[in-house]
């Protein structure tokens, strides 16, 4: 089942949460949209599962083509997981997941038999079979997680929504459990959209990344469309580190033939620390001078701090151990960069 | 100019929005708001206002002849005697009860936290009923004190136990979980600075506790200044000698002086609106500084 | 007041959570536990406990048959299942209130909320006296709510129904000052999870909400019925006092006093301590029962 949502508006009070968003969700997908608290995204997520209304009169909200904007979201039929999993903690586990089918209309209701046997494949589905009789009090947030997940699937949801699902976990239980989640999702193959704040989690699992930033989307594209070509100086930033220099520094720094030859001299240069080379500064005329103020070794990779002389900036770059090694590198020492990857984001410069 | 991750985030919202899902239809509302609002309004508004229209039925003169009698002024008096003795009394236990349930560890703690609270358990009746076993005439040191010409029954002593009973609980109750959740961080840091106990008490603790403090003492008085059962067991009701307000309230009632009887009244009931107001004031404050 | 036994050593400094790794001394460096146990024990022992003891032990030297004789007599067992009876009523009514007042001032926002949540502790403030003869004045067949209740036929004061309404207000604040906090606390998205789930607001109401709030609506409830138990003031004025019609168990106390009938009053006294005890169990249980549902 796909979700498309059209041009939505929604304002508390003077604070825009969302100002004229599209989403366009195709069937099956695991997308994740991702930003800063506080743009928006978690609105977005809300206003999909029909907790919360668009401001009347905008958009429209469609799951496989039909309009659900004025249906609540009992009548919806998503699957929502809570980012504190908003169990219900007088009930156990199986209670919870049987709630959904349990509070059914007695036409629509599954015969109890059938509710038991649905919890129970839900919770094999989950790792969780053998803690059926607990309540949620009993359990670690990794497993309360997947609770909540089984009773949002119970009803047989159509799209599943997750709101910063691992925001409330310590870090190791983090990775496994998105990892856990993207086979998961690969297995039931349910239109998912997860909203997060983390990039990391985002590039790891989604099909597709939606960046929000201040109400507004900044980019979609894959995992590595949006790290690899942003769409603005924002995605740039959000997604990794990134150097910002001023292109008259670089007018000669360019690789000869490089794809990113610029003639426009003006404005800055955006620059990812993995992107630039470096070299003795002996080796030739083209690049940028710099001086080494800082070796940070300790890591996979190796960080060096420079210092641009001709503008004075800070340039951070990001270069293999064995490189680090073969450079011979001190503080101090004179070096040249050149920029293998880069970006402007000048007006008339069109991606 | 250097390398930047993500930017300054724009602050949140101030308020949380109802979201729909959570909001009740309007005509629940209001009528959820009205039945709320009936039910305060027969129960809590309509006594306190009779209290004022009774006192005030006979006109000013009236009122002021009523409170400025001897016998009144006497009561007062008694009154005032009795909660200048309980409630020092009483917030020095609460103090103390606080200071070694909150700072250390021992066995049977939870034991004394509820046996603390035993009193409000207890009808004020039976309260002044256990004095009366222990001091009356027919009680365990009834014949000691008479030989002695000691009275504490159907005298002051009596009337100050009995209400120190019955407010038994109200410092300590409002310490106890406040000096809990404040830890012994900070006394901890005031001893190893060099301070003594008492400076650790008077300059660390106490600031830290004293809206807690003050409104222990608020309720504290109230119920002391207002309580009847426990007094009209050991009092004896001697007028201008045994008599506190409300049981002054209580015999100008039984003999019909309805207007004298809520005139006192309307004393106590103007100290029950002080409380309520301080209480409120307290309450914003510590909501406004958390 | 934590469930956990705690080890038998004194003056041991208490592991909070922010000090668990400080916390290897076996001794305090804080002073005056000695002091302060030692005092709180005293004055708890001879203000509290020692007078109590005095009710049981006079009643122990009573005799079972005698003990017996005075508790099973009519005019006794009239006052107990009065003031058992009017206690529950007035209990019950005032969990239900008490719930749609406590739910008003937590959800619904309107003009003078602050004031009236002021005044809901009003019963804890006003002496029962006072209440005592503003009820009577209101509900006497002159009063302003009594004149209207007398030609439909409805008597309020000097019957059941008056001592009925006395203890509704003197428990009145129980119940919403038990609810309030647990209802403030209680998060939105438990709603909203039952909502996505297909439940309607009425089932989201009785299956989630109710159940979460139970804990707290039965400490309330057996606050109020506790305090509802024990009261005299507020019920002497109203009630009338005839005997075994509207005569509550504390007045009865006091009459077999007036009467010098010590042993009487104390047998009717003690088992009324015993069931003010079984109800602080019960009330603490309850807050046990409670703190597990909030241990997320």
């Amino acid at each position: 089942m796909s979700i498309e949502a059209h041009s939505l508006y929604k304002k508390f009070g003077a604070y825009t949460a969302l100002d004229g968003v599209d989403l366009n969700v195709p069937q099956g997908k695991l997308v994740a949209v991702l930003g800063p608290s506080g743009s928006g995204k978690t609105t977005l997520l809300r206003i999909i599962a029909g907790l919360e209304f668009a401001d009347p009169g905008s958009g429209r909200v469609l799951f496989h083509g039909d309009d659900v904007t004025d249906l609540p979201a009992g009548k919806r039929r998503v699957g929502f997981v809570f980012q504190h999993y908003a169990l219900f903690r007088h009930m156990s586990v199986f209670e919870n997941v049987a709630f959904g089918l349990r509070v059914r209309r007695r036409r629509d209701r599954p015969s109890r038999e059938a509710i038991a046997e649905r919890a129970h494949r839900l919770l094999e589905l989950v790792q969780l079979d053998g803690l059926a009789g607990r309540f949620p009090s009993q359990l670690s947030g990794g497993e309360r997680q997947r609770v909540a997940l089984a009773r949002a699937l119970a009803v047989e949801p159509k799209v599943l929504l997750l709101d910063e699902p691992f925001g409330a976990l310590d870090a190791r239980v983090r990775k496994d459990l998105r990892r856990w989640l993207r086979r998961f999702h690969d297995e039931i193959q349910l239109t998912t959209i997860f909203v997060t704040h983390d990039q990391e989690e985002a590039l790891e699992i989604a099909d597709e990344v939606v960046i929000m930033n201040k109400a507004h989307v900044e980019q979609v594209g894959t995992p590595q469309q949006v790290y690899d070509r942003p769409a603005s100086p924002f995605v740039y930033q959000f997604l990794g580190n990134v150097n910002v220099l001023r292109a008259p520094a670089l007018a000669g720094a360019r690789r000869r033939g490089g794809p990113a030859e610029d003639p426009n001299t003006e404005g800055q240069i955006y620059v990812r620390p993995h992107d630039i080379e470096v070299s003795p500064h002996d080796a030739g005329g083209s690049g940028l001078s710099a001086i080494v103020r800082h070796i940070h070794a300790a890591g996979p990779h190796a960080r060096l701090l420079l210092e641009q002389v001709q503008t004075r900036e800070q340039v951070e770059v990001e270069i293999s151990r064995s490189e680090l090694a073969d450079l011979d590198l001190g503080v101090n020492d004179l070096v040249r960069l050149r920029l293998r990857q880069s970006h402007s984001f000048d007006e008339d410069y069109a991606i | 100019m250097a390398s930047a991750i993500a930017t300054a985030l724009p602050a949140r919202p101030g308020h949380a929005p109802t979201p729909r899902a959570n909001r009740d239809p309007a005509w629940a509302r209001w009528l959820l708001t009205a039945v709320a609002l009936a039910f305060l309004a027969f129960f809590l508004v309509l006594p306190i206002v009779v209290v004022f229209a009774q006192a005030f039925a006979k006109g000013g003169a009236y009122f002021l002849a009523a409170v400025r009698e001897p016998d009144a002024l006497a009561a007062i008096r008694l009154t005032l005697l009795t909660v200048a003795i309980v409630v020092p009394a009483n917030v020095v236990f609460g103090v103390a009860a606080a200071w070694a349930i909150s700072k250390f560890k021992f066995t049977g703690k939870s034991l004394l936290t509820t046996l603390i609270d035993l009193p409000f358990a207890v009808s004020p009746v039976i309260a002044g009923l256990i004095y009366v076993l222990i001091f009356g005439a027919q009680g365990w040191f009834g014949p000691w004190l008479i030989a002695h010409n000691i009275r504490v029954i159907f005298a002051v002593p009596g009337i100050v136990l009995a209400t120190t009973f019955v407010t038994f609980p109200f410092v300590a109750r409002e310490l106890i979980p406040l000096m809990q959740a404040q830890g012994t961080d900070e006394e901890y840091s005031a001893v190893t600075l060099g301070a003594s106990g008492w400076q650790t008490f008077w300059r660390v603790t106490l600031p830290n506790i004293r809206w807690g403090l003050f409104y222990g003492v608020i309720l504290c008085n109230a119920r002391a200044m207002g309580e009847f059962g426990a007094v009209s067991v050991v009092s004896g009701h001697i007028r201008g000698e045994t008599n506190t307000m409300p049981l002054h309230v209580e015999i100008l009632y039984n003999e019909y002086n309805i207007a004298g009887a809520f005139a006192v009244a309307s004393l106590l009931a103007l100290l029950a609106l002080a409380t309520l107001v301080v209480k409120s004031a307290v309450e914003w404050r510590q909501t406004g500084s958390a | 007041m934590s469930p956990t036994a705690l080890p038998p050593r004194r003056g041991t400094y208490p592991p909070s959570f922010r000090t668990m790794s400080s916390a290897r001394s076996s001794r305090s460096i804080l002073p005056g536990f000695g002091l302060s146990l030692g005092f709180t024990l005293a004055y708890l022992g001879l203000i509290v406990l020692v007078p109590l003891s005095a009710a049981f032990l006079k009643t122990a030297g009573m005799g079972l048959h005698e003990f017996a004789a005075v508790v099973a007599s009519p005019r006794v067992v009239a006052a107990y299942k009065l003031s058992f009876g009017a206690s529950l009523a007035a209990g019950f009514v005032n969990m239900v209130f008490g719930l749609v007042v406590a739910w008003v001032l937590v959800r619904y926002p309107f003009p003078g909320r602050k004031l009236v949540d002021a005044l809901v502790d009003l019963p804890f403030a006003l002496p029962t006296a006072v209440a005592g003869i503003a009820l009577t004045s209101l509900y006497s067949s002159n009063g302003w709510v009594g004149r209207w209740l007398a030609p439909l036929g409805i008597r309020v004061a000097f019957t059941w129904t008056g001592v009925f309404v006395a203890l509704t207000f003197i428990g009145l604040p129980f119940v919403v000052r038990t609810v309030q906090p647990v209802l403030q606390e209680l998060e939105p998205d438990i709603e909203e999870a039952s909502s996505t789930l297909g439940a309607n607001r009425l089932q989201t109401i009785v299956r989630i909400l109710i159940p979460q709030l139970m804990p707290s609506l039965l400490t309330g409830f057996a606050l109020a019925f506790a305090r509802a138990l024990g009261e005299y003031g507020s019920v002497v004025f109203i009630s009338g006092n005839m005997p075994m019609r509207t005569e509550i168990v504390p007045l009865l106390i006091i009459t077999k006093l007036e009467q010098y009938d010590y042993r009487g009053a104390t047998a009717i006294a003690v088992v009324m301590l015993v069931s003010s005890f079984v109800l602080l169990l019960l009330i603490n249980l309850l807050q046990k029962w409670s703190r597990r549902y909030h241990a997320i």
